[in-house]
């Protein structure tokens, strides 16, 4: 017997819940539990007195998962609501990720020329590397990541994806 | 808005949420609150022998009153302890509060004496908890934990309070109305969905109604209004094993359990239906059996109070999401508002009665006095020989379990006590405890196993400390049957480790206990020593020896459609392929 797994599709959620302890444990090991993916989460405090987070979630699954998942997060008792970005249309995606390059000579000048041609910012140099930031959907990253790596790439960091509807309405 | 201790607190706190009973176990961590509650006058608390024990009781104290089931345990041991009987509560939606004791706040995270992350642990085996860090919020938190226990979908809530905030004073406060501010559950049914599904069933051929543990929590009225409507419609119904009790079983339209161990009846007018309304069930694969192959014919109508149980499992075409008594009263309202009346169902009626023609729970026994007791024939005497007088009856997990559902007859909600969703063995003796505190003057009867009954045997203890004539009726085989039943299925009969070897004498431990203890051997003295266990006052412990190697049926193997039923034991393979072994 071989074990099958289900091709999916990506969604990408926008949860608030109660700023309170546990709330992440809870919304992370709702997923391990019950056997969803997390391709990348992102959590931060947005309201004025504190109490409310925004969570961010790209997740994969066939299309009942993505109800399944959206249905399991909302009974949570912090989860205020769930709001499905890839099903309600569009949507602005950002990410940010820190990318460090090392090297000298005809590399060290590709990649900042390939840094420019991304809009990639230089925050930090050495005469032997850089550090450049860029902002963008995944995909931009991903291939300005890709091709860093001819260049010397020595580290990511990457916050992970943030989104938010178009227009003029509130979640 | 009183200054008091945080142990003080609590106990108001209980107090004024109507509390009548604490079941729990002392240790270090709940000093405080033990002595808030010593000797108090109206919170009774029952010292269980373990802390399982404690949440086992508390689930048979709400499974049949309807309140919810407090339970007071300390630190670390205590708190794990705890934790099947809270995962048990969350898969049965059974209402029930957790106080759990905590090392003082200043030494979380350092590894001290009897910690554990009790949060961490419990996090996703409640409906949700609390650490509490100040001793001003909890009376907000114990008023919102029972509230939130008790709301919507019924579930284990845990509140974990570390030592010194049980010490420290602080303000008490009530939540003047507690509305959360993100858990608000929807109680009453949307009108238009309520308006298809009067349409629908009013246009079915082949209605069944399909019913769970979510009638049994929506209270007795859900029970009344559920006969109402089927009376009105005229469709047959057929329950899970948690909805048991809902519905009458001498009822001509009853069906008997569906299911794995369910009726042939049951599962045959599920595939052949052309309309499904679940109401406060969950399709679950005990009951679906293979799934492309559930009610292939059938539109499906589902009734719950949780969004996340339409289409886990199961696509359904109308969702109706709310309390199920409300939404059948809305129904049976629409229904009779439309003018509809009961559709001549005589066609269907006549495929149902020709399914019950295989009288599926018949099973082969001799009849000499001398003879072995079959198990079925002992649930039934015990059914007979308790009629009209209202018993509450409670199971372990297993074999014994599957019978008592298919033999024994309820007539109403909250006398079924069981552990449906978890199975676990060990639930049926302390929950019996817990619904013979709750119900002092009502017979009370534990069916168990003689494999299950001793994962918390040492309950007799708490038993005999406080007088209480719970009754356990042993189905004693010698085995742990349904193992065996399946490795007699699925693995050529090789009996891997399911052996119940060195038995203890049920009776002398009886006697040990205080209680009192009797045998029954053979089919002779089956009546008389049923008849002996109730006439007996106080606690009383039946071996009864039954036939070893009778097996559950009819049966849905592992994997298997409704339509595949295994009606006798010579039907049995012996060999199963792997996809089939690989299923639970």
């Amino acid at each position: 017997m071989k074990i099958t797994t289900e091709t999916g599709e990506r969604h990408v959620l926008a949860i608030t819940v109660d700023n309170e302890a546990g709330v992440l444990a809870k919304i992370t090991g709702l997923f391990t539990a019950r056997g969803y993916n997390i391709e990348s989460l992102t959590v931060a405090d947005i309201s004025s007195d504190h109490a409310l987070s925004r969570i961010t979630i790209v997740t994969n699954g066939p299309p009942p998962v993505i109800d399944q998942i959206i249905a399991q997060l909302d009974r949570l008792v912090p989860v205020h609501s769930v709001t499905d970005l890839t099903d309600q249309g569009a949507h602005v995606e950002r990410e940010i990720a820190l990318v460090k390059v090392a090297g000298t000579g005809d590399k060290r000048i590709e990649a900042l020329r390939m840094a420019d041609v991304f809009r990639a910012k230089v925050v930090d140099t050495t005469l032997t590397s850089f550090i450049f930031e860029i902002t963008g959907n995944s995909d931009k990253v991903d291939r300005f990541i890709a091709l860093m790596r001819e260049c010397g790439l020595v580290e990511v960091g990457r916050t992970g994806v943030v989104a938010i509807a178009r227009g003029s309405e509130a979640l | 808005m009183t200054e008091m201790s945080g142990a003080d607190m609590v106990v108001q706190a209980l107090v004024d949420l109507g509390v009548d009973t604490v079941f729990g176990y002392p240790g270090g961590a709940v000093l405080p609150i033990y002595d808030a509650l010593y000797k108090h006058p109206t919170i009774k608390h029952i010292l269980v022998r373990h802390e399982q024990a404690a949440t086992h009781a508390a689930e048979g104290y709400a499974r049949s009153t309807g309140k919810p089931g407090v339970v007071l345990v300390t630190s670390g041991p205590g708190a794990t302890n705890a934790v099947t009987g809270i995962t048990d509560a969350l898969l049965d939606s059974i209402p029930m509060v957790v106080l759990t004791g905590q090392v003082p706040t200043t030494l979380i995270g350092t590894d001290a004496f009897q910690e554990c992350d009790t949060v961490g642990i419990t996090r996703h085996c409640t409906k949700h908890n609390y650490l509490v860090m100040d001793p001003d919020r909890l009376g907000p938190i114990m008023h919102e934990a029972f509230h939130i226990a008790t709301h919507g979908r019924p579930g284990p809530v845990v509140i974990d309070i570390p030592k010194n905030v049980q010490v420290a004073t602080g303000t008490y406060s009530v939540p003047a109305f507690i509305q959360h501010n993100s858990y608000r559950p929807q109680v009453e049914p949307d009108a238009a969905a309520i308006a298809a599904a009067v349409e629908m069933i009013a246009a079915a051929e082949r209605p069944v109604f399909y019913t769970g543990g979510g009638v049994i929590n929506a209270g007795p009225d859900a029970s009344v209004s559920l006969r109402q409507l089927v009376a009105l419609t005229g469709a047959p119904i057929t329950s899970t094993l948690m909805g048991l009790g809902a519905f009458p079983s001498d009822d001509d339209k009853w069906l008997g359990m569906l299911g794995m161990h369910g009726t042939y009846e049951a599962n045959m007018a599920m595939n052949r239906a052309d309309l499904i309304i679940a109401v406060g069930a969950r399709f679950d694969d005990r009951v679906t059996g293979r799934l492309d192959a559930f009610a292939p014919e059938a539109k499906k109508i589902h009734i719950d109070i949780d969004r996340s149980s339409i289409n886990k499992i199961v696509p359904v075409d109308l969702a109706v999401i709310g309390d199920a008594g409300r939404a059948l009263d809305a129904i049976i309202a629409g229904w009779q508002a439309a003018g509809h009346k009961a559709r001549d169902l005589g066609e269907w009626w006549r495929r149902v009665d020709g399914w019950r023609a295989t009288r599926c729970l018949d099973f082969p026994e001799k009849k000499e006095p001398d003879a072995d007791i079959m198990p079925q024939r002992a649930v039934r005497a015990l059914f007979d020989a308790t009629r009209g007088c209202d018993p509450i009856i409670t199971t372990e997990v297993g074999q014994h379990q599957m019978w008592a559902a298919q033999h024994f007859g309820f007539s109403d909600p909250n006398r079924w006590l069981t552990s449906g969703g978890l199975g676990t063995m060990g639930y049926g003796f302390p929950a019996a405890v817990g619904a013979q505190i709750a119900n002092p003057d009502r017979l009370v009867i534990c069916i168990a196993g003689e494999a299950s009954l001793q994962m918390n045997i040492q309950e007799m203890g708490t038993v005999a400390q406080y007088r209480l004539p719970v009754k356990i009726f042993i189905l004693n085989n010698e085995w742990m049957g349904m193992v065996r039943q399946w490795q007699e299925l699925t693995y050529e009969s090789r009996y891997s480790n399911s052996y119940s070897d060195s038995l203890p004498d049920f009776v002398k431990l009886a006697d040990a206990y205080g209680w009192t203890g009797l045998r029954i051997d053979t089919l002779g003295e089956l009546e008389a020593g049923i008849r002996t266990m109730i006439d007996t006052p106080g606690p009383v412990i039946v071996d009864c020896r039954v036939a070893k190697l009778a097996n559950c049926f009819p049966m849905i193997p592992s994997g298997a459609a409704h339509t595949d039923m295994i009606l006798q034991p010579n039907d049995i393979v012996g060999t199963m392929d792997d996809e089939a072994k690989a299923l639970v």
